[in-house]
């Protein structure tokens, strides 16, 4: 009977391999070959025009800044947001429901929805207008107010994807037996100290799971950036979509392809590390 | 060291009244059960006392100190939770020592007390391990240790043996109740088991329907049982509980008459299985056997009396079989005679 039936398991899961084969391995195995091809054989061509791009270190720093501004204010922000929706006796459901409808939004669209709101013409400068704080329109997203147009970019981004943080963080804490902090509060420990030795510890595989999810995320902003600054601050996944489709130059807008993989793949290497739960630390 | 004053204690969920009206004094140094089924309010109560729930009305008060609005770390307890709440992120030894780290206690303090604790749960070989690597029963020493490292005045317990299966259990029991006997620290303990409640408590509690039905040394509460309630919870088999009617002083059960302390109310005998015994001569009142067990140090007999269902203890040697319709004779200043209508024991003239 085992050796009849012994091919069944590999039909049930051929379907995936093959969807994930046709639609992910193989672009993959085309996108790295494509990177590091240039005329009729292996080159790093790609790799050097990419880098000696005058946007390139320019789109290197602006992303790393914004995931290294970004995803810290989003955990904290969702912590926050998470200790509080836990704590809530009525209304939970309602309030983790508000919370959430920015994930409902594609991201361009919520791009476009701050565009509306910080434009020149926008909601913000009728508003500041209206109330006699300008005299004018003010350009709150050109190349002039770098700063400004990070700070909105930053905004925007924490408004629209801070949810995703807080989903994973609350179905974690869910999973934290509440005696624990009860002992610890029995024990002597204060709100803080309860949350720092005792629900963080133990938050720590969510943790682990939501930073990876949204740091590849930020390595990966596109829309919004483009939404709100145009090339005004470029991003490398902003950059790649230039060579692609304003430059032709499918090599170069592979190799910032793989040079994106690349860092989200060591990030993810870096949270894997340090944060790992040793298994005897399970609860 | 201290005693505990439980003060008019009200707990409502909603419409729901978990507790009512609950007064209890536990004194220095006292081990006090709270024993009952579930659903009776044992553990709110507990939770009261630790701070984890607030009373709707009422006062704790724990060593002179009304500790009613104080926050739980304030109260200067311990407590032991039924599934160990053992920190699976921290060492045995930093567990057994988290209390005393709260209390900013000096490293070789912590250490010391640490290892005396550890010694008195003999968990000393395992300080350096994480509380996965243990098993229930080591688990539960660690969070007994963790309580009476840092020397409360007052002791909390959950249901802490229920979740060690049954051998391990009795082993438990018996050593909580030396370590706690040397401790000397006032304890309540939340149980639903009447073997633990008896076998540790000075004193246990019955609560029933969020109220304390009765309370008193374990053998006062299993002689003279206060409430219907009180006599079939506790012992087993259950007592039995048998309908009959007082007329002049006297109650008939077939041949036999027992003195009642009432007349003209309906009544029901109260009889402990253990309490009867079979008469040589069949004489006695009437007890037809449909079952015998067969439990080693005794036989367990279960029929009717009156042709009201009754389980009767007998000695294990004797010679009686189903169906047949064997004689009891009982002491008369051993049974409980209960009033049916309020349900509680007649007190005897």
């Amino acid at each position: 009977m085992p050796a009849r039936t012994s091919w069944i398991p590999y039909a049930l899961i051929a379907p995936s391999v093959i969807f994930l084969g046709a639609l992910f391995l193989v672009p993959l195995v085309q996108t790295i070959w494509l990177s590091f091809s240039a005329g009729d054989g292996f080159s790093l061509g790609n790799y050097q025009r990419m880098a000696s791009d005058l946007n390139f270190s320019l789109a290197v720093r602006n992303t790393f800044l914004l995931t290294l501004v970004v995803v810290p204010l989003q955990v904290v922000l969702a912590l926050a947001m998470a200790t509080m929706v836990t704590k809530l006796d009525k209304g939970r459901d309602l309030v983790l429901w508000v919370l959430t409808i920015p994930l409902g939004i594609s991201d361009l669209a919520a791009g476009l929805a701050w565009l509306a709101l910080l434009q020149n013409t926008g909601y913000l400068n009728s508003a500041l207008y209206a109330l006699g704080l300008i005299q004018g329109p003010v350009g709150w997203l050109s190349q002039e107010t770098p700063w400004a147009l990070f700070f909105a970019i930053v905004l925007a981004e924490l408004w629209r994807a801070t949810a995703i943080v807080l989903v994973i963080l609350i179905a974690g804490l869910q999973l934290i037996p509440k005696e624990f902090s009860e002992a610890a509060e029995i024990f002597g420990a204060k709100p803080w100290t309860r949350f720092t030795r005792i629900t963080l510890p133990l938050l720590k595989p969510s943790l682990q799971s939501a930073l990876i999810l949204r740091t590849v995320l930020a390595f990966e902003v596109f829309a919004v950036v483009y939404a709100l600054g145009g090339r005004n601050f470029p991003v490398l996944a902003g950059e790649a979509y230039v060579w692609q489709n304003d430059n032709q130059n499918y090599g170069v807008a592979a190799a910032y392809a793989v040079l994106i993989m690349a860092i989200s793949l060591a990030a993810t290497a870096v949270y894997l590390r340090a944060l790992r739960t040793r298994p005897e630390q399970l609860p | 060291m201290a005693d505990i004053v439980i003060d008019r204690v009200v707990k409502e969920f909603g419409t729901f009244r978990a507790l009512q009206e609950v007064s209890l004094t536990v004194n220095d140094g006292e081990f006090v059960a709270l024993l009952g089924p579930s659903g009776c309010g044992k553990t709110t109560l507990l939770r009261i006392i630790a701070g984890l729930e607030t009373q709707t009305s009422g006062h704790v008060v724990i060593g002179g100190q009304d500790v009613s609005t104080l926050a739980p770390r304030k109260r200067g307890l311990a407590m032991v939770f039924q599934n160990y709440a053992v920190f699976p992120h921290m060492t045995v030894f930093e567990n057994v020592a988290f209390g005393l780290r709260m209390q900013k206690a000096q490293q070789a303090e912590v250490k010391r007390k640490v290892e005396r604790a550890a010694a008195l749960l003999h968990i000393e070989s395992y300080l350096d391990r994480y509380p996965a690597k243990l098993s229930g029963g080591q688990r539960q020493r660690v969070a007994v240790a963790r309580a009476l490292a840092v020397e409360p005045a007052v002791l909390l317990m959950d249901e802490p043996l229920s979740n060690l299966d049954a051998l391990l259990r009795l082993e438990m029991r018996t050593e909580l109740k030396a370590v706690l006997r040397e401790a000397g620290t006032t304890t309540i303990y939340v149980t639903h088991d009447q073997t633990e409640a008896m076998g540790l408590a000075d004193r246990i509690a019955v609560m029933y329907g969020g109220k304390i039905d009765q309370i008193g040394s374990p053998l006062e509460i299993y002689a003279t049982p206060a409430t219907r309630f009180v006599g079939g919870f506790i012992g087993s088999p259950p007592m039995n509980f048998i309908k009959v009617q007082c007329s002049h002083g006297t109650a008939r059960i077939g041949d036999a008459a027992l003195p009642c302390p009432t007349t003209g109310m309906d009544m029901e005998l109260g009889l402990r299985g253990e309490d009867a015994s079979l008469a040589p001569n069949g004489s006695g009142i009437p007890f037809d056997i449909r079952v015998v067990e067969p439990m080693g140090s005794h036989l367990l007999l279960t029929g009717s009396i009156d042709g009201q269902p009754a389980r009767i203890v007998a000695p294990p040697i004797a010679k009686v079989s189903p169906g047949e319709r064997v004689g009891l004779t009982v002491d008369p200043a051993r049974v409980t005679w209960i009033d049916s209508t309020t349900g509680r024991a007649v007190v005897r003239a």
